[in-house]
């Protein structure tokens, strides 16, 4: 044996598998709403509060829910951060500014971006409304909204909100 | 050791395709009546573990969003195995006698409809020999069953045999997905998929969800009517190349079955996660089962299959029969890998 072989670095075994998935129970009238439009979400029996988007479960009690909440387009920035960095794969040119939105009436917050004013601009508190794409070109997805843009109110208090929303979903469960 | 007992279990209806349901919607239900047989609520749970595979799903970190299905606030000690749930049951059966908890609630999810299952789990294989080929799982087991036929110890019409057994057992399992009176003859007479394997020689594919809840033995006295307490429990590892173990036996079983201590008294029943049906006769040898030994009274893996739940499955539908009176000494058997390569062999008791 020829113990002076080059190593073998590279052989392509390359993988692929096939999926079929369809959507779920507490999912697919969401989607169906938000290809209205709409933004769905789900209240949870067991702790009051609202939960955005909706999967079907309370993750803080494990109960299912199911009552749904319409929701406004509007809500406040919990926290973002500035993409400089381009991501392999994603249609997105940096810079872009990805933020953590509580829409108003829910007590969870999503990810979405942040557009329409300068990057310097954005802040935790600033109020955001949808704005939305073309209702031509909407489909079964959270893209339907291009980005959030500020609404020029007043910025919140992050601490304020939070307690108020907790003092609202605790009513609604004693109610 | 410290004396653990299965407290209550449950399982969902084991279909093709669970239409219209996530993981989470699956396992709600299922965790909710484990809790409800065992008599407890999460908040007597000191410990929750699961077994699933992301591969099922085809999702990256689907166990992770199963959680959800269990209200893990404000926090919980959890853990995963990616393996079949007997594993996460023998995971909470270490931890209770490491002194750490008393209880453990344990479950296993799979919705096998989104994707291949056979195909999927040729990529479980040695990724520079074996993976690359893509060996599914029946073409492994048929390889398989032509070695044990090759022995002359078995013939087709005792693998036609298993599967008569399992669809009239499986009768009186409500969540059984293959059930009926059928005969050898008619067996015999059906195409084959992988010769010798016809199609009902092989597991069903189902999606569903199962659940557990065990507990140290001083809960089980206080809590259970009658306690089904895991007396021994062993696993075993063969090696990874096929052709380096004899297909036509199961060394590891038989070690783990010594270990757990199935000969030491009359075994009255067993659950065997054999999901070919001739790898249900290996089992039974390596077992070393007597003839009057009721085999897979559930139906077993030939009549509903939820891939990470089956070997867990097992040892619920053992001790479901222990707590009704109807035995009271049973061997659970769970398998995991190509062509029985890991085996877990428990013995459950009433007394």
């Amino acid at each position: 044996m020829d113990i002076d072989l080059e190593p073998v670095a590279v052989f392509e075994a390359p993988i692929y598998l096939r999926y079929h998935a369809t959507s779920a129970r507490a999912i697919t009238p969401f989607l169906h709403a938000l290809r209205r439009g709409i933004l769905l979400g789900h209240r949870s029996p067991a702790t009051g509060k609202v939960l955005f988007p909706p999967l079907g479960s309370c993750p803080e009690s494990g109960q299912p829910t199911s009552e749904e909440v319409v929701l406004a387009d509007t809500g406040t920035i919990i926290s973002f951060t500035t993409v400089h960095l381009a991501i392999p794969g994603s249609k997105l040119k940096p810079p872009f500014t990805v933020a953590n939105i509580m829409l108003d009436g829910a007590d969870q917050f999503f990810s979405h971006l942040v557009s329409g004013c300068a990057l310097e601009d954005v802040a935790i508190g600033m109020r955001v409304r949808a704005k939305w794409r073309p209702a031509s070109e909407w489909g079964y997805s959270l893209e339907n909204i291009e980005y959030f843009v500020p609404t020029g109110e007043p910025t919140v208090d992050i601490p304020t909100l939070k307690a108020e929303r907790l003092r609202l979903a605790q009513e609604r469960r004693h109610a | 050791m410290r004396d653990v007992a299965i407290m209550g279990y449950a399982q969902s209806p084991q279909v093709r395709e669970a239409r219209g349901l996530n993981e989470v919607e699956m396992l709600m239900p299922v965790l909710q009546a484990a809790l409800a047989d065992a008599h407890m609520t999460l908040a007597d749970i000191d410990f929750v573990c699961s077994g699933s595979c992301d591969y099922i799903a085809g999702g990256a970190f689907s166990f992770v969003g199963a959680l959800d299905a269990v209200g893990a606030t404000p926090c919980m000690q959890e853990s995963h195995v990616e393996m079949d749930a007997a594993w996460a049951l023998y995971e909470s059966w270490l931890k209770i006698q490491s002194g750490h908890i008393r209880t453990a609630l344990i479950y296993g999810f799979a919705k096998a409809s989104n994707g291949s299952l056979p195909d999927i789990l040729s990529q479980q294989l040695d990724p520079y020999y074996l993976a690359p080929l893509w060996p599914d799982s029946i073409s492994l087991a048929a390889l398989q069953a032509n070695l044990l036929l090759q022995t002359g110890r078995y013939a087709q019409r005792d693998f036609a045999e298993v599967v008569v057994d399992s669809r009239r057992h499986a009768l009186a399992n409500p969540n059984a997905q293959l059930k009926g009176e059928v005969t050898v003859e008619a067996l015999l007479a059906e195409p084959m998929l992988a010769p010798p394997l016809r199609k009902h020689d092989c597991c069903p594919i189902s999606d569903g969800a199962s659940a557990m809840v065990i507990a140290a033995g001083e809960v089980a006295q206080s809590l259970a009517d009658r306690p089904v307490y895991i007396r021994g429990i062993d696993h075993r590892m063969e090696v990874h190349q096929l052709g380096q173990r004899d297909l036509t036996t199961s060394v590891s079983t038989r070690q783990a079955a010594d270990r757990a201590g199935v000969g030491e008294d009359k075994i009255e029943l067993a659950e065997l996660y054999a999901p070919f049906s001739p790898q249900t006769l290996i089992l039974q040898e390596s077992l070393g089962l007597r003839p009057d030994v009721v085999v897979n009274p559930s139906g077993g893996p030939l009549a509903g299959h939820i891939f990470m739940c089956a070997g867990l499955d097992r040892f619920g539908e053992a001790a479901r029969r222990i707590r009704a009176g109807t035995a009271d000494r049973a061997v659970a058997h769970a398998t995991s890998g190509p062509c029985l390569q890991h085996n877990m062999v428990a013995v459950l008791e009433g007394k």
